[in-house]
């Protein structure tokens, strides 16, 4: 038994509705991590806004964290509606979660967007590669090549959500695989402390239409082709960091709420302050058929939507109708200006 | 010569798009205006940066009436592409100023008793040393010629360029020299030879100079709007615009910091989004956007419909279907956003006739949304956005906001039960809660799925059903908070009309004109249609509908909702794109009444 987290919850105060997804579908492994990365990180439920789409990633939220608020919108359009709740009350942790099929076709120009604005959110990807509620099509996230249920190969060229995020402004990105749940919840909580556009890109298997052979999205071949980068770690902002490592062999990242990223390094060089570093990294693992993942990127320092926006501190929605109506006087002016 | 015809006339400026003529005629506009003169102006101009024909219309009427008249008295012709077509519009006393180097009239072109006023602008603007202030201040030579011949009082010109080119010292006297070189040679070369004359009034003290998208934008700035998203479209983009500038000057904190938020999305469809989700999260939120917009965005209005989520949405319409005629006005779009999104969908619409009336509808907007927890339109269009209107000065409101049902963290503590769709007060609206509520009662999961009354998934038929009646129940209910419409003429007349909108306008001269016909008029301000709007129709044998559209949207809607009298109904409409006038819809009137 777990005990009570910094503000006195249990990990029941952060879960969910019960899954109604295939049995083994590893979305469900994402949804436990997240549970257990706000528990641990003691996250008041009140203040989370849940975001979603359409497809079986975004039935998620419903899963999580149900003391929070939810949104399930409609297909592709999630990053709008978590834009305006968050500049409606910047007080808000935003958690979205997409799919492929959501994030990289019907809803890829919001994702670019959102990405360039660096919304202040957690965006997860549960990738997949196919469409599990309309039953097994290839989403744009499909390797070329990689066979659906029926052996029929892809035909088309791949998205790589994380190459595109780095290239428009995301200042946080990463790769995972929901089997590693280590390293889920290691990035899950480092995109919390990060102000700024986090994404985690998680490959996700499809048990149901995606996990045969011949699938570069199968558990199968996920556990075999996967390289972490790093090995993570995550020390909040109340602990000291102790790092029982030799000088050189980990590099620590101050995020911005005072928490840190500690990154272990394994069998190479790998700077995540670097884009072309990252697009170099990225695509070399393309060309190998491995599955790269870890924090591929990171700029702490980069403004996020409010900044540039300049938003008051005080969030828009408690601001009372005194300070929004400009009065009589200054429409006694306007008038007047308009003669 | 005949009598004098004083302040009763419309002038009509021909010119290409690009060449400054914006400047000139609101020169020649506001200086009317500042004389006291009932004046009204529309730009009629072409979907196009430089080079396109462009024409300015200026009517002056004694009562100020804001709708063109068909024919025009004084022309004044500058583009040489179409000053033949132009000519030949203009009746046989009408009087016809043009670039005589530029433009030269056949013999038979012209019409016995046209008075001509040849202006050599090339001749005069070559005074103009800077070359490049050159082919824009062309235009104010004519201006100076019109203020030499008709005594067009110098010293308000000169008030009105020194206004309009504040602080640019140099603007102002290259302006002032182009308008002297008019006066100039008008004074020494040209004599008065027609009976058209301005006469320095009264009629304009209590009004100001305003396009409706300055009105809206305005109007949502006092209603409390605070997230705006949007995408650039004609003609709804200096909505926006003017907004962004109107809320930095009063919006920033003494931090320099901004109580609002402004985001130019990278299309509709994440406009509305933003605004959905920034109006689920409890603020006042809008977009402004046009027909191909509305079209965009119609899932995501599905979305709040269905799922309760207050947003504003301001439609300045213009021609559709397609993109149509992106520069011209149109009331298209009524049965689009009436009924926007897939399933069965019905919407508030509020229709503003006026800036005064956007400015008031604005506000009225947000409460409306937030009350019924739903879209709110308001509907405009092109002519109202996007042309000055002479109009009262806009009308502080001290009546507070209606937020709706919100419940807080006190009230959570005294429900019993929080369930998002629970219809606690048995009115179909009910309480809502935001993220951000410290409450163990209070958060839910809004879906656009099939949903029970605690927003809980559900695929319950039966539960469905009354979830949808509900929603209509609550659209029904909106009628006891939407602007009633307005009655005016003679109420005992069995001849109706029904107009909304700009509409309004020329339909309103109409009634002035036709005193001795017996008819009565409704302006309807809003849907869905309120009792007395029933109840007119029910008093009335014979119901005219105008309005600009070709098939009748607005008759559409009275047909079904007011069910049993559709033989009364007869549509006159005006769509091709120019805003319609009270010539037009006396002509119609009267052919259909047989009294022409």
């Amino acid at each position: 038994m777990e005990s009570n987290n910094r503000i006195g919850l249990s990990k029941n105060d952060y879960v969910g509705k019960p899954s109604t997804l295939c049995k083994g579908c590893g979305h469900d492994s994402i949804t436990n991590a997240i549970t257990q990365a706000y528990f641990e990180l003691g996250v008041p439920p009140y203040e989370v806004a849940k975001f979603s789409g359409i497809g079986c990633s975004s039935k998620t939220p419903a899963y999580f964290i149900d003391r929070a608020h939810g949104f399930n919108g409609v297909h592709g359009r999630m990053p709008s509606v978590a834009t305006g709740a968050k500049l409606a009350n910047r007080r808000l942790t935003i958690i979205g979660v997409s799919g492929d099929g959501d994030t990289a076709s019907i809803g890829l120009g919001h994702f670019c967007h959102s990405a360039r604005r660096n919304v202040d959110m957690t965006y997860i990807i549960e990738n997949n590669g196919t469409y599990g509620l309309t039953k097994g099509q290839f989403s744009a996230t499909s390797d070329t090549g990689s066979k659906n249920k029926r052996g029929v190969p892809n035909i088309w060229p791949v998205i790589d959500c994380c190459v595109l995020a780095i290239e428009l402004g995301a200042s946080f990105v990463a790769r995972s695989f929901s089997g590693d749940r280590k390293q889920v919840i290691s990035l899950l909580k480092a995109a919390y402390s990060h102000k700024g556009f986090a994404l985690l890109d998680i490959i996700s298997p499809c048990v149901t239409f995606n996990n045969h052979d011949g699938s570069t999205k199968s558990y199968t071949f996920c556990k075999e082709h996967d390289v972490p980068l790093q090995e993570l770690g995550y020390v909040p902002a109340a602990e000291n960091i102790h790092v029982e490592m030799k000088e050189g062999e980990v590099r620590d990242i101050e995020l911005h709420d005072g928490s840190h990223l500690t990154l272990k390094k394994l069998d190479r060089e790998y700077d995540p302050s670097s884009k072309m570093g990252a697009f170099h990294a990225i695509e070399e693992a393309r060309k190998s058929h491995t599955l790269l993942t870890g924090l591929l990127y990171i700029n702490p320092l980069q403004k996020d939507l409010d900044s540039i926006l300049n938003l008051t501190d005080t969030p828009l929605i408690s601001l009372g109708e005194n300070e929004l109506v400009p009065g009589a006087e200054v429409l006694k002016k306007i008038n007047q200006s308009l003669k | 010569m005949s009598a004098p015809i004083i302040n009763d006339f419309s002038i009509r400026v021909a010119t290409a798009n690009g060449t400054g003529s914006q400047s000139s005629n609101t020169i020649l506009f506001k200086s009317l205006f500042r004389m006291g003169i009932g004046v009204c102006a529309k730009n009629l101009f072409p979907s196009n940066i430089q080079g396109l024909p462009t024409w300015f219309q200026i009517r002056v009427s004694p009562k100020g009436y804001q709708n063109l008249r068909e024919e025009d008295d004084i022309v004044v012709l500058m583009n040489p592409e179409t000053a033949h077509e132009d000519l030949a519009r203009v009746h046989a006393g009408a009087s016809v100023f043009y670039n005589a180097d530029l433009i030269r009239f056949n013999k038979e072109e012209l019409k016995s008793g046209t008075v001509l006023y040849a202006l050599p602008v090339e001749e005069l603007a070559k005074k103009i040393v800077d070359a490049k202030l050159r082919t824009l201040l062309k235009n104010v030579i004519y201006v100076g010629a019109l203020a030499a011949l008709y005594k067009i009082d110098k010293e308000t010109l000169v008030s009105v360029i020194q206004d309009q080119f504040k602080n640019k010292a140099a603007a102002v006297s290259a302006n002032l020299h182009a308008l002297e070189l008019g006066i100039e040679f008008a004074s020494e070369n040209l004599k008065k030879a027609d009976k058209y004359e301005f006469k320095k009034g009264t009629v304009n003290t209590d009004k100001i100079i305003i396009d409706g998208n300055t009105a809206c934008a305005l109007g949502a700035i006092y209603g409390g709007c605070t997230v705006v998203a949007w995408y650039p479209i004609t003609p709804s983009s200096s909505l926006a615009e003017t907004m962004e500038s109107y809320l930095a000057q009063f919006r920033t904190d003494s931090d320099g910091k901004a109580k609002y938020a402004i985001v130019q999305a990278e299309d509709e469809l994440a406009s509305i989004g933003m605004v959905i989700g920034a109006g689920w999260a409890g603020v006042r939120a809008m977009t402004a956007t046009s027909g191909p917009g509305i079209s965009l965005m119609n899932e995501f209005i599905g979305l709040a419909y269905y799922a309760e989520v207050p947003a504003v949405i301001v439609d300045v319409q213009r021609v559709g279907p397609s993109t149509g005629l992106p520069t011209r006005t149109q009331q298209g779009d009524i049965l689009e956003c009436a009924q926007a999104s897939h399933g069965d969908t019905k919407h508030v619409l509020l229709f503003p006739s006026s800036p005064g009336e956007s400015f008031e509808m604005m506000q009225a907007a947000f409460d409306l949304a937030d009350r019924l927890q739903t879209v709110v339109f308001v509907m405009s269009d092109l002519d109202l956005g996007m042309n000055s209107w002479v109009d009262q000065e806009l009308n502080y409101s001290e009546k507070k906001f209606d937020r709706g049902k919100v419940l807080g963290e006190k009230q959570l503590d005294q429900v019993k039960q929080f369930g998002r769709y629970l219809d606690v007060d048995k009115d179909s609206i009910c309480y809502r809660t935001l993220p951000g509520t410290n409450h163990i009662k209070g958060a839910y999961f809004l879906r656009g799925t099939g949903h029970d009354e605690f927003s809980r998934y559900t695929e319950s038929p039966e539960m469905f059903m009354k979830n949808m009646e509900r929603l209509l129940n609550k659209w029904h209910s909106a009628k006891r908070f939407v602007p009633e419409p307005i009655l005016s003429g003679q109420p005992k007349s069995k001849v109706g009309m029904i107009a909304y909108g700009t509409t309004h306008h020329a339909v309103a001269e109409v009634l002035d004109r036709v005193k001795s016909t017996p008819l009565k008029y409704l302006r309807v301000r809003a849907y869905p249609f309120t009792a007395d709007v029933e109840d007119f129709v029910r008093s009335c044998d014979r119901v005219f509908v105008v309005e600009q559209n070709r098939d009748g949207q607005l008759r559409q809607l009275l047909e079904i909702d007011i069910p049993g009298h559709q033989q009364k109904f007869r549509s006159i409409k005006c769509y091709g794109g120019f805003p319609i006038s009270a010539d037009f819809v006396q002509r119609e009137l009267e052919k259909e009444l047989g009294t022409r």
